[in-house]
């Protein structure tokens, strides 16, 4: 091997592993989704109450925080990410049978559903092509996520229409920016585990759509 | 929302908010700051994001 391939062959590997990343967090992304529809649809279709959806959620945020830590390096990993997944899709269906009831439901949970996927495409494919370092927003957007979560447990007891609004717009800004910071981590080289990665990513999409619904159903006259 | 429920809901964003505030606290004191060239390039897409919301809901209210 010569000089110059010892050289570049390191740097060879590491654009292969992160295109491999890319392409392993970009797949099982899509196949969580489709599977968060299925459960979500079956959540509906089961008509569960909204404390039931209440557990699913808890029990997805039980294995975020609890087993994914434990597994995210093993094939145990895989079926933890689909749990999580599947129990907040899950937790979706009575939410969506509510917006779903609505005069113009459909329309405004295809509009946002269609809405989020254009963000999300487009946020993500400028973050993968630009191969810009995003790393700088991480304060900003955790300090933004720590005061929006605040005011949310404010809200939950005050119940300000305004404020419910405020904080879904300001919610879709720091999800917008969060799928440009995640998927910069994934380019470069922030982020090396393809499951945290695409939770990381669900996590952004699925925040993005409840509160972009919210949003939309709101001004659009809706009961929200 | 039932009152229990809201409590449960409480409880768990207040354990976010435990778990995430020193982690924000963090990164803004020793993540990398950002040049103006930077936040530009990420404010950009932002605001792309915001006009194509107005677009959506520009739709949604004129049905």
């Amino acid at each position: 091997m010569s000089t110059f391939d010892r050289v570049l062959a390191p740097q060879q590997d590491a654009v292969i592993a992160t295109n491999k990343l890319i392409r392993n967090t970009y797949m099982l992304l899509s196949m969580t989704l489709l599977f968060s529809v299925v459960t979500a649809g079956a959540g509906m279709a089961m008509g569960i109450s909204p404390a039931i959806s209440m557990i699913a959620t808890l029990g997805a945020i039980g294995l975020l925080w609890l087993v994914l830590p434990r597994t995210e390096n093993s094939a145990a990993g895989l079926a933890v990410v689909f749990g999580i997944t599947g129990l907040l899709g899950l937790g979706l269906g009575p939410l969506l049978t509510h917006y779903l009831a609505i005069p113009g439901g459909g329309k405004l949970v295809a509009t946002a559903l269609g809405g989020t996927g254009v963000i999300f495409l487009g946020l993500s494919g400028y973050a993968l092509t630009t191969r810009r370092d995003f790393n700088f927003m991480g304060g900003f957007l955790f300090v933004g996520l720590v005061v929006a979560l605040i005011a949310m447990i404010a809200n939950l007891f005050m119940e300000i229409p305004a404020l419910s609004l405020a904080i879904s717009g300001v919610i879709v800004l720091l999800m917008s920016g969060m799928i440009l910071y995640d998927t910069s981590r994934i380019v470069n080289g922030g982020e090396t585990n393809y499951l945290r990665a695409t939770v990381s990513l669900y996590l952004d999409f699925y925040n993005l759509f409840i509160h972009l619904l919210h949003l939309l159903t709101a001004f659009a006259g809706g009961d929200d | 929302m039932d009152m229990w429920m809201k409590i449960a809901l409480a409880v768990v964003l207040g354990i976010m908010v435990i778990r995430l505030w020193p982690a924000a606290m963090h990164m803004m004191k020793h993540g990398p700051e950002g040049s103006n060239e930077d936040w530009r390039a990420a404010l950009l897409p932002i605001a792309a994001v915001v006009g194509f919301i107005i677009l959506l809901i520009l739709m949604v209210r004129g049905n």
